[in-house]
């Protein structure tokens, strides 16, 4: 009887990780609306609404934009560099090639103390071979995600001459496509090199944290494809969440480039210090 | 795509900055997003601002040598302040949104405050060109007929008193209104330098020397511009030139390109001295993509020749025709080193991954909307302008000469 428990259990950890994370990569994704195939992606949307709950407190009751908070935790020592959270987010936005929302970093480390890095198609292909330039002896590797910090001093936000990228009251950093005139100062500003012109807009574009998904109890799609929860998202209001759990323990955790005065609400578990 | 050019390639040129350099590039950090428009856009203003101080040392500061060229300062101001958006809308992903820019600017944005600053500068500049041109559109508005009249009553606005009064009168309005085009076209141009200071992503903008250095050498290639023009368009036209104008002008670009260039390489200096932050990608930098246009062109070339030729000028007494001479082949150089500098700032700036760990490319296009056939074309039309405004506006205080 336990032993059934615990492979229903089992069964369950998994659909709930590897399968339903790769059932996400096969399966149409909901498009926003950008690029060129906008009216198919419409046509193919899944109710977002239909899908399980991912991000309790949000369904079911009037949201409070004023009373939210999100955070966002990458996991590096769990991160395998699939590049499954790539070709999720590509899917999710129709992302063009050669521009990235979010990309995976692969870091090798010497016993020079040199440093190699690496991202050949930001990471979406997956990292399935070793890299052969290297003519000395590794003493660590690993795996780094990227994307937006959601900057609670956000300098692109600061800089945006009319106002088309902006914070909403709960946190996220996003761009009003509409209003933004594609003079890529926050492009310039954005000291984590997350945004990028999109060639068909010819605005700016840059990861949201799955606004739409999180606005509708879902997690964002990279964080619901990752197989090893290296991508952690969540409510902060939520105790029983994990992202405030980590946030709560007294585990290490840092942010990207902190000397930046950007107060990120993304956060890294286990980044070393060669980690830009 | 992420092997670019880079210095950690040859270990000597970085020094120790070898270690932490293995060329890696952010993704989205290989496109240079800001190219050569954004390079015309402070060379222009600069023009401005340069060839404005001149007209105002005479209006203001009654330097009575500058007399020959003021007028003419003021509509090559006129002539290249016209132009000075035209960059920035080839460079707008969606131009037709720019007036957003005015209409909903972001308070918090330093970019917001352009046009307002641009408006201002070109209302005062204009009303100062309309006083110093009055007698001249009042008698061509007496000859005028039909839409042409009523564009000159208003552009004389509606007077055709020329009495010495009314002249006195015109002179203090010119000298309160190129009073306050001073500090106007110092903001107009310290601002473009805080656009780009006002990045702390990117460490070789990121300084509050930037306004300063941007605004000496505003000063440089306006000067520079005057100077050029002024020999060229006399020399072709087969008049006199005033050496007097000429030394006043070439002694005052000389305190300008003394100043400008001090505070360039002090920056460079101080970068390499603190040895701070992202210094070995600074100096990665312009040992590496930068080595060629930046030591070799902006510094060695361009600035080096440049000194020791106002130097000579300077100390030893030389003829007329070469006075004048070298102070034309001096300003042709100056003026490449400003557009050189704007580049390296600009471009060059951009060519630093803010992964601190490489350097991309930037290669110009000849056919593109910020390409070189449109940086030549952009460049060609205040020429056009200034060409246009001188059938209105004779450029010469006394033509006769």
């Amino acid at each position: 009887m336990k032993t059934d428990q615990e492979k229903r259990a089992f069964l369950k950890k998994v659909l709930d990780g590897t399968i339903a994370g790769s059932l996400y990569l096969v399966m149409p994704m909901a498009g926003l609306a950008m690029g060129n195939n906008t009216k198919d992606h419409a046509s193919r949307k899944a109710p977002l609404e239909k899908l399980p709950e991912q991000v309790p407190g949000i369904r079911g009751k009037t949201y409070d934009i004023l009373d939210q908070e999100f955070a966002f935790v990458v996991d590096i020592t769990r991160c395998i560099g699939c590049g499954s959270c790539c070709v999720a987010d590509k899917r999710e936005y129709n992302v063009p090639d050669d521009n990235y929302r979010t990309w995976v970093e692969r870091y090798v480390k010497g016993f020079s103390d040199q440093v190699y890095v690496d991202a050949p198609n930001g990471g979406l292909d997956g990292y399935q071979t070793p890299r052969l330039d290297i003519d000395e002896l590794i003493r660590d590797t690993f795996f780094v995600p990227k994307l937006c910090n959601m900057c609670k001093e956000a300098p692109c936000v600061q800089v945006c001459p009319v106002g088309a990228t902006f914070t909403t009251p709960d946190g996220f950093v996003l761009v009003d496509h509409e209003r933004c005139v594609g003079c890529a100062y926050c492009i310039q500003a954005c000291p984590y090199s997350v945004r990028y012109i999109h060639p068909t807009t010819k605005t700016v574009d840059k990861c949201t944290w799955c606004y739409h998904r999180v606005r509708k109890g879902l997690l964002p799609a990279c964080v619901d494809v990752c197989p090893t929860g290296a991508r952690k998202f969540g409510s902060l209001r939520d105790e029983s969440s994990e992202v405030y759990q980590i946030l709560k323990g007294p585990g290490v955790l840092t942010v990207l480039k902190k000397e930046m005065g950007t107060w990120p609400a993304l956060y890294y578990k286990g980044a070393r210090r060669e980690v830009v | 795509m992420n092997t670019l050019l880079t210095a950690a390639n040859s270990g000597e040129s970085i020094g120790s900055a070898t270690m932490l350099v293995s060329n890696y590039v952010f993704p989205n950090d290989i496109h240079v997003h800001w190219s050569m428009m954004i390079v015309l856009y402070p060379y222009i203003t600069g023009l401005v601002d340069g060839a404005f101080i001149i007209a105002a040392l005479y209006y203001l500061f009654d330097v009575k040598s500058l007399k020959p060229v003021a007028r003419f300062s003021l509509l090559f101001a006129l002539a290249f302040l016209c132009c000075a958006t035209l960059p920035l809308l080839l460079h707008l992903g969606r131009p037709e949104r720019n007036f957003n820019m005015l209409l909903t600017p972001s308070p918090s944005s330093a970019m917001a405050g352009f046009g307002y600053i641009y408006a201002v500068s070109m209302g005062v500049l204009t009303f100062i060109v309309l006083f110093v041109y009055r007698p001249v559109l009042v008698e061509l508005r007496s000859t005028a007929k039909g839409w042409l009249q009523v564009l000159y009553r208003v552009i004389t606005f509606d007077s055709i008193d020329l009495s010495q009064g009314a002249r006195q009168l015109d002179a203090k309005i010119i000298r309160f209104l190129v009073g306050i085009g001073i500090p106007i076209a110092a903001i107009l141009h310290g601002y473009v330098g805080f656009i780009f200071g006002g990045v702390k992503a990117n460490p070789t903008w990121s300084t509050p020397l930037m306004p300063v250095i941007f605004l000496f050498s505003a000063c440089v290639s306006g000067i520079s511009a005057i100077i050029l023009a002024y020999i060229v368009i006399r020399k072709f036209r087969g008049k006199s030139i005033s050496h007097s104008a000429i030394a006043t002008m070439t002694k005052t670009l000389t305190l300008f390109f003394i100043l400008a260039f001090c505070f360039e390489m002090l920056e460079v200096f101080s970068h390499t001295y603190l040895k701070s932050g992202y210094h070995h990608m600074v100096e990665g930098l312009l040992n590496g993509p930068l080595a060629s246009s930046f030591w070799l062109w902006q510094v060695k070339i361009c600035s080096m020749i440049p000194l020791i030729l106002l130097g000579v000028m300077g100390l030893f007494k030389l003829r007329e025709g070469i006075y004048n001479l070298l102070a034309a082949v001096v300003s042709a150089i100056l003026l490449l080193q400003v557009l050189i500098m704007r580049w390296n700032v600009v471009i060059g700036g951009q060519l630093m991954s803010k992964s601190a760990r490489g350097y991309t490319a930037f290669h110009p296009e000849w056919f593109d909307k910020e390409g070189i056939i449109a940086v030549i074309i952009v460049m060609a039309i205040p020429f056009a302008i200034l060409w246009g405004l001188g059938k209105i506006f004779p450029f010469w205080a006394q033509e006769s000469e």
